[in-house]
């Protein structure tokens, strides 16, 4: 039992994450012919708050409430994980991102997320305004504009083999390479850090 | 079994619901039940993690590239599975996948998200998990990735496309 414990507190190995995810594809398939897309949930959330006359927000979202039900479940799963399967040891990260983030001026290297980005204590300030404001515009405006996102595009849509998704994943890759090698280190400077 | 319909696309985007038998209150638990798992994956492969996001972008690690690469090879074999065995789905319908048309958003959209992607560490799904692992201050990220996908939907006609 607690063998069993320990390997569960422990990260796990993407040979075991990346099946289990790919396993979404076909169980969501089977269980009631729905296709894997998360970033589909925002414009669900748009339709039933804020829909305001606009037709790309006018359709039956009754029909996907599913898929809110599925996103409620991984708020839920994250905080399962969390609170009785969570890693008792420091994150390991690999040393030149530990090295490069270090210089761009993040401290701490604790937890799943730096506190020196990720708390409270930024929410009205530059650093506040780039990676909550902007960072989660640009995710919501670049989905929904792509048509979809990791899941809807680079697992689902490649797993049924269209090459429009592997486009799609190729510029959100390109997208990522850019904003991490280029952008990222003024942005930061920017923003006091 | 790929459907081409135009009317799906636009109308239910990337994640449709094509079951035609219809599921209320009770039948949606099988759907938070696979998002909790799904969730626990995300937190315990710690994809979650803005740092994991980092290494892949800064080609540091391999772990980012392994998770999206098997289950893309397990998604593989089982759309392939599904279509050669003409495997239906629960409620006995035939099982069916739409048809993704290429548009231009794929490339000017993919590459936004991709900028956000790095910003953030999170693509939608990871960004409800990294809520419930207690990150709350991220409900502030989520409702401004509403609020993006809202002006996209405002000015979606007006875009290049």
């Amino acid at each position: 039992m607690n063998q069993f414990i320990d390997w569960i507190s422990q990260p796990w190995p993407w040979y075991i994450a990346g099946p289990m995810i790919g396993l979404t594809v076909p169980a969501l398939l089977i269980l009631g012919n729905k296709s894997f897309g998360i970033s589909s949930s925002l414009r669900h959330a748009c339709a039933i708050c804020i829909p305001a006359g606009i037709p790309f927000f006018n359709y039956n979202w009754r029909k996907e409430m599913w898929n809110l039900v599925f996103v409620l479940g991984v708020l839920v799963g994250g905080f399962i994980a969390t609170t009785f399967m969570s890693n008792p040891d420091e994150i390991v990260i690999a040393a030149q991102t530990q090295t490069d983030l270090a210089a761009l001026g993040i401290t701490d290297f604790s937890g799943l997320m730096p506190t020196d980005i990720f708390s409270w204590e930024n929410i009205f300030t530059a650093k506040g305004l780039v990676f909550f404001v902007l960072g989660g515009f640009l995710v919501g405006f670049g989905t929904r504009y792509a048509g979809g996102c990791t899941s809807g595009h680079a697992i689902m849509g490649i797993s049924s083999l269209q090459w429009p998704s592997m486009v799609a994943t190729l510029f959100f890759m390109v997208g990522g390479f850019l904003m991490t090698q280029v952008f990222l280190a003024p942005l930061m400077k920017l923003v006091g850090f | 079994m790929n459907v081409k319909n135009k009317n799906i696309q636009e109308a239910v985007c990337d994640a449709p619901n094509l079951q035609e038998t219809g599921e209320k209150g009770f039948a949606l638990i099988k759907y938070l039940i696979l998002g909790i798992l799904f969730g626990i994956v995300f937190v315990k492969a710690e994809i979650i993690s803005w740092f994991r996001i980092q290494e892949m972008f800064r080609l540091d690690s391999f772990h980012m590239y392994g998770v999206i690469g098997s289950a893309i090879v397990v998604g593989i074999i089982s759309i392939q599975l599904i279509k050669r065995l003409k495997v239906k789905s629960i409620a006995g319908e035939e099982i069916k996948i739409p048809t993704k048309e290429f548009r231009k958003g794929q490339i000017y959209g993919g590459f936004i998200f991709g900028l956000g992607w790095a910003i953030t560490g999170a693509c939608p799904g990871p960004l409800f998990a990294q809520i419930g692992s207690g990150f709350t201050v991220i409900i502030i990220t989520l409702l401004s990735a509403i609020a993006g996908t809202w002006v996209y939907g405002k000015f979606s006609d007006k875009l290049p496309n």
